[in-house]
């Protein structure tokens, strides 16, 4: 036993000699964890890859047997306005919502915080965590309620001679916007917290003595060194934003007419309302093409090393 | 890079604190003024989607969704598969995450990148060919369906919050525990494991949380409403029907959501650490 424990116990950070590598016992840990993820990852990935170029329905000739139909799908994808108007509204809400608006106030919500009251951060600081941990179903509900025509907001612009407005209706696209930036903001602040606490106080410290003042130390100090976190930052909340469905679907469902349909709300109706499945996959399978391409980026911004 | 704790501290000249504690405070109020009919309408029997006080606040709104059966069974299914997320989530990543952490092997930093690659990709884009491969393999429908879509989700994420945390746990401990006669799964059973008791937390309430707040799985996967979880269920029952109780529906989705907000405050330290900084650096 003792023998044997002394092959196990290699120390992970030194990389051993080549050829002395021997099975160990714990390399059958892995077995099940990635099992699990070729079937039920990689699985639908390629099952994805095939769908698309079929015919496959929920209902009638489709559904009892999908015909291979090459990419004839994707050219019907390309051809369709509504595809154009989803990728349009996502693009927007991704870049008003996450781009813009998460990334900019939680890094401004990250630096104001930065020497406040313990007491006071803790406050604050929960009630825009707590908006970012509740399910999505009970934000969705809670901006319906807040924005609807007897709802609080337009009893707070009545108050200061604001109009009142069935926001959902006359302003979606805004609307949905203001609602996922309140509901995603947390992560970003929590992102760039944790970085700032990153940066070595001796070099705001030395650059303030030299003269710098606040604006110019965020410029050329802050920043730069926050590079990498925005960077990260603005690539998870993009592929985060990217998979977004329920806040919107409670909130809008797409509508009114079109005007908030998403991609992936596309892609839902596709698929289930309208049965293709084999359609709906198509459209999928772009979605998770962008997703794959901002993913690695994600790596290489990462830098790791193992 | 070592991440220091200490903040930075800009001089009290510099910044203007009163200013910074006033646009925090309407930041602040930004966040929180949403809430405010959760809170009020789940007391008030009579509430609209208007924010009043009740006259009569009581507790008869929580009184009726619990007894009339709109409670029970919705987030019985929400525990089952939560609970089964996570303990399938735990255990597979910290078996995973074990060899990751303590060998080196040819095509492990291959394994490590595909790890976390699969940890960035937009998982909600799989649930369409799911679907379709679940109509071919029956498991439409299923918990089992739901629950190992949500354990395979959460995988990547955890293996490596896992390896990252087994990193710190000595390997002197494992060693003396092999002396004792321990086998290599005993050694991360009962040694490894319990010393990465706040990675083992991390992992657990991540997987927890993001399974009992998952709308879109469950509600392409299941068809019987007996399956239900809250979160579909809330959508259907309140969703679908014009005119509803609007405080049974702030009752519920404030009972629907306690649970997020006291499991996140209970971990928060370990929580924002592991998952933020596990994003942030490898």
């Amino acid at each position: 036993m003792q023998a044997e424990s002394q092959q196990v116990i290699a120390p992970a950070p030194i990389p051993r000699p080549r050829g002395r590598v021997r099975v160990r016992a714990g390399y059958f840990f892995m077995i099940p964890a990635f099992t699990i993820l070729l079937l039920f990852m990689l699985g639908p990935s390629l099952y994805a890859v095939y769908t698309s170029f079929t015919n496959m329905a929920l209902t009638g000739f489709g559904a009892a047997s999908p015909q291979w139909i090459g990419t004839q799908n994707f050219s019907q994808i390309f051809a369709d306005a509504n595809f154009y108007n989803a990728l349009r509204v996502s693009l927007t809400y991704l870049i008003g919502s996450a781009l813009i608006g998460q990334c900019l106030l939680g890094l401004l919500l990250a630096m104001l915080m930065q020497n406040r009251r313990p007491l006071f951060k803790g406050i604050v600081g929960s009630v825009i965590v707590a908006a970012w941990v509740i399910p999505d179903v009970v934000a969705g509900f809670l901006w319906a309620a807040y924005l609807h025509q007897d709802g609080f907001l337009n009893s707070m612009t009545a108050l200061v001679g604001l109009p009142q407005k069935p926001w959902l209706q006359s302003n979606p696209m805004a609307a949905i916007i203001v609602a996922n930036i309140w509901r995603g903001t947390a992560f970003s602040m929590l992102l760039f917290s944790a970085a700032l606490e990153g940066i070595p106080r001796e070099l705001l410290e030395a650059a303030s003595i030299d003269g710098a003042g606040l604006l110019r130390r965020i410029r050329h100090i802050i920043l730069p060194l926050l590079a990498g976190a925005i960077a990260t930052d603005l690539l998870l909340i993009t592929l985060q934003t990217l998979s977004d469905f329920t806040l919107v679907w409670v909130l809008t469902g797409g509508g009114p007419g079109f005007k908030t349909q998403l991609l992936t709300i596309y892609t839902y109706q596709q698929a289930f309302k309208f049965y293709q499945i084999g359609y709906g996959t198509a459209v999928s399978l772009l979605i998770l093409a962008v997703g794959a391409i901002l993913s690695l980026m994600y790596i290489r911004v990462l830098r790791v090393r193992f | 890079m070592a991440v220091r704790l200490q903040p930075i501290r800009f001089r009290r000249k510099t910044i203007p604190s009163a200013l910074a504690y006033l646009v925090l405070v309407l930041l602040g109020l930004f966040f929180l003024v949403p809430f405010t009919w959760l809170v009020l309408a789940s007391v008030n029997p009579s509430a609209t989607f208007a924010v009043e006080f009740p006259q009569h606040a009581t507790l008869g709104n929580f009184q009726t969704i619990l007894t009339n059966g709109l409670v029970k069974d919705p987030f019985k299914n929400s525990f089952i598969i939560a609970i089964s997320t996570m303990l399938f989530t735990i255990s597979l990543a910290g078996l995973a995450a074990y060899p990751l952490s303590r060998y080196s092997f040819r095509g492990k930093i291959v394994l490590m990148y595909a790890v976390l690659f699969a940890s960035g990709l937009p998982i909600l884009a799989l649930v369409t060919p799911l679907y379709a491969m679940y109509v071919k393999f029956n498991l439409v429908d299923t918990y089992w369906g739901v629950i190992l879509f949500l354990v395979a989700s959460g995988l990547p994420f955890g293996i490596w919050l896992m390896k990252n945390f087994l990193d710190s746990v000595p390997v002197e401990i494992e060693e003396a525990a092999w002396v004792d006669g321990a086998t290599v799964f005993g050694g991360f059973w009962r040694i490894v494991l319990p010393l990465a008791a706040p990675g083992v937390a991390v992992v657990g309430v991540f997987s927890f949380l993001s399974s009992w707040t998952n709308f879109f799985v469950p509600f392409i996967i299941f068809q019987s409403p007996e399956h239900l979880p809250a979160s579909v269920s809330i959508y259907s029952f309140f969703g679908a029907y014009g005119e509803v109780s609007y405080g049974q529906l702030a009752a519920y989705a404030l009972l629907y959501a306690l649970p997020t907000i006291v499991l996140y405050f209970i971990v928060s330290r370990f929580l924002v650490r592991g998952l933020i900084l596990g994003s942030l650096k490898g």
